[in-house]
């Protein structure tokens, strides 16, 4: 079966489709006792939910650091965990274009298995849909995540103030950069690896620490620049984040200079900004630096009123700008 | 190469540079009493000087003119109707560089007609649209070959190997421009005071400091030819100003690590082989003979322009400025579209859409609210 190809009727509800449940989807995610009805049943333990959902149409679907199994369930359990919650449970959706390789989608569904149990989340409900040839390209998921938050933890925006440190685990831009240079379009090649990975438990350890943390974001799409000017703007205050501080990968900043792109918009897959008091940024850091995927854990700037709404870059050569959304597309420079 | 870029990104050297040019910037005005006007030619130092934000803190010692060194933004009005027009025939993949899709028309523009349907597909490379050609060998493939000196040898590499691989389906619309006529233009005209150029380090690799000597030859205007990181641009200007006091005009390499007095000889001759000067019309300044390339009459196969005949009418006139911003005239703000009818998610003109465009580049990186 691993030699071929996804046909219609595997998403026909029949004997190819439950073959293809059993070998691929089953044999990887398990089949749990909340699996066995027509809709998975769970219990939690507690007065408060968090839900998020996420579609994943990356391409490619195979990169460096990761594939599209990988993102589907990082992603949706990152949401869930900059909202505070202890993600769960994880639904998954496919849609298949016809002719896609069983053994890649067997791949991909490993890598997802794979992240859920290093997450700690249970997959206990999926579908899968086939659709005709150019229909769809290759293969989109996707996630639904529930999570639970318990009563001791607290995130108030509200209680931002001047001073608060803004806190980012890692290098940014690597899943960008890594991305586009995977599609081969641009004439460069980098060994760059996405940054994609699930942040829970590192998360988790901060919220254990009672270090004041006012708001957690994971800057995906749009970058760092983006998520900061959206806390600016939904919580009326103002941030100064300086140029010299940004942790970047030489091979990142490279890209973009050649390309004309700028690290601060690039998406990010693996990262979380933190606003935290200024007294507990010391601590923040030092857990993250326990985590592989938090040792370039930097501070970058600080809230410096309320107000105003606007975010502000320090530069290299000392003055300021102020920074907004991405606007356009992120088009190449040509010359 | 590392070394060069660690050194470049020190912000304390920067602030330091920075210091420099402003002391040198004030002694320049003792003596004359204004100061400096110095061009950037090129799109890439207008926005690396406004993202870096020493166009910004520069402002009251060195006048910055951002000069005609946007492709996207110098393609005139009328090509870039006839180019949009080009993408609505039958069979046809059009190819092009990002930032063109953009770029409005008079009722159209690329990336309208691809939503309606068009085939028109944005690539990095030249060369993939020959690959693009290849698979698709019952369709014409047309690549928009708009560019600078930079860029032009890029487009004949894949002239080049369009034509040795015997390709048939794949031809080049070409609206490219040259570095040194528009430059002897804005002087010649003397619309603006120029009193030196900061001299474009990707331009200059193909062409070479020697290229320059005209400037000093005829004009008696200084130039240094600079990289794009902010210490370079600093140093850049640090010099040329130095130069000005000197008030012994040369063109300094800034960039010798990687421009030459020659340039890149067998990209000019590569470019020569295929194409031959032909005269182009600048959004804003008119048609300026032989400050283009197009294709030599042996490769007319190659050529778009001979194998699909467009024609378009005089294209609508608006309030946009474009024009005045390309010849150094105006800044944006001056504009009265800037910012309010004009920005990047509604481009009124070319120079708010290329990522290289003056406009553009004030609009992120230079509003003050």
């Amino acid at each position: 079966m691993m030699n071929d190809r996804i046909s219609l009727a595997h998403g026909d509800g029949g004997e190819m489709a439950h073959q293809l449940i059993q070998e691929v989807f089953v044999k990887n995610f398990g089949h749990y006792e909340q699996a066995r009805l027509d809709s998975a049943l769970i219990s939690l333990e507690t007065s408060k939910v968090a839900v998020s959902t996420d579609s994943f149409v990356v391409k490619p679907i195979f990169f460096k650091g990761g594939n599209i199994g990988k993102l589907a369930i990082a992603g949706t359990i990152n949401d869930l965990a900059v909202s505070g919650a202890i993600p769960k449970y994880i639904t998954a959706g496919f849609i298949i274009e016809e002719g896609f390789s069983i053994s890649e989608l067997n791949t991909i569904v490993k890598t997802m298995a794979e992240e859920a149990v290093k997450a700690g989340v249970k997959i206990v409900s999926g579908d899968t849909k086939v659709v005709e040839r150019g229909s769809v390209d290759g293969i989109y998921i996707n996630t639904t995540g529930i999570g639970i938050i318990e009563d001791n933890i607290s995130l108030d925006p509200s209680k931002i103030e001047a001073g608060d440190s803004i806190v980012i685990s890692g290098t940014i831009g690597d899943h960008g950069i890594a991305i586009l240079t995977e599609r081969g379009e641009l004439g460069i090649m980098t060994d760059l690896n996405s940054d994609c990975a699930s942040l829970n438990h590192m998360i988790f350890e901060v919220l254990q620490s009672r270090s004041n943390v006012k708001i957690m974001r994971d800057p995906t799409r749009g970058g760092l620049a983006t998520t900061l000017v959206e806390i600016c703007e939904d919580f009326n205050i103002s941030m100064e984040i300086a140029e010299e501080l940004l942790p970047i990968k030489k091979e990142v900043q490279g890209a973009c200079d050649i390309l004309g792109f700028e690290p601060i918009y690039l998406a990010n897959e693996g990262k979380v900004i933190f606003i935290v008091s200024n007294e507990d940024e010391e601590k923040v850091l030092s857990i993250l630096k326990k985590f592989e995927i938090g040792k370039n854990a930097k501070v970058i700037g600080k809230v410096i009123e309320k107000g105003k709404g606007q975010l502000l870059l320090k530069t290299n050569i000392g003055n300021t700008r102020r920074l907004s959304r991405l606007s356009g597309l992120m088009l190449p420079r040509i010359c | 190469m590392q070394e060069i870029l660690d050194i470049s990104f020190d912000p304390i050297l920067s602030r330091k540079m920075l210091e420099r040019v402003k002391e040198i910037a004030l002694e320049y005005k003792e003596k004359y009493g204004r100061n400096p006007a110095i061009m950037e030619v090129c799109g890439s130092h207008t926005m690396a000087l406004a993202r870096s934000g020493i166009k910004k803190e520069l402002k009251d010692y060195v006048r910055l003119i951002s000069g005609p060194g946007c492709p996207v933004c110098v393609t005139d009005q009328k090509s870039i109707d006839a180019m949009i027009e080009l993408s609505f025939g039958e069979n046809r993949i059009i190819c092009t560089f990002g930032d063109m899709i953009r770029v409005p028309g008079t009722n159209y523009s690329l990336m309208k007609a691809k939503t309606e349907g068009k085939d028109i597909r944005v690539i990095y490379s030249p060369v993939d649209a020959i690959e693009i050609a290849k698979k698709n060998p019952t369709k014409e493939v047309i690549f928009l070959g708009i560019g600078f000196e930079t860029t032009i040898p890029v487009l004949v590499v894949a002239l080049k190997m369009a034509d040795e691989e015997g390709i048939k389906n794949f031809s080049m619309w070409l609206s490219t421009k040259l570095v040194e006529p528009i430059l002897r233009t804005l002087l010649e005209t003397k619309e603006v005071k120029v009193d030196g150029f900061l001299l474009p380090g990707h331009v200059s690799i193909i062409l070479g400091k020697n290229s320059y000597q005209y400037l000093i030859d005829e004009y008696n205007v200084p130039g240094v030819i600079s990289g794009f990181q902010p210490v370079e641009m600093l140093n850049g200007i640090y010099k040329l100003i130095k130069i000005l006091i000197s008030e012994d005009p040369i063109i300094e390499n800034d960039h010798r690590k990687i421009v030459t007095n020659e340039g890149n000889t067998s990209a000019q001759k590569l470019m020569d082989k295929y194409l031959q000067l032909c005269d182009e019309a600048w959004r804003g300044i008119g048609v300026i003979p032989k400050s283009g390339l197009d294709l030599r009459p042996e490769h007319s196969h190659l050529n778009a322009k001979e194998k699909f005949k467009i024609i378009v009418g005089e294209p609508r006139k608006t309030k946009c400025r474009c024009g005045e911003i390309i010849r150094g005239l105006i800044s944006p703000e001056e504009c009265s579209l800037f910012t309010k009818a004009c920005n990047p998610l509604n481009p009124i003109g070319p120079c708010m859409v290329s990522s290289e465009g003056t406009c553009a580049a004030y609009y992120q990186y230079m509003r003050e609210e």
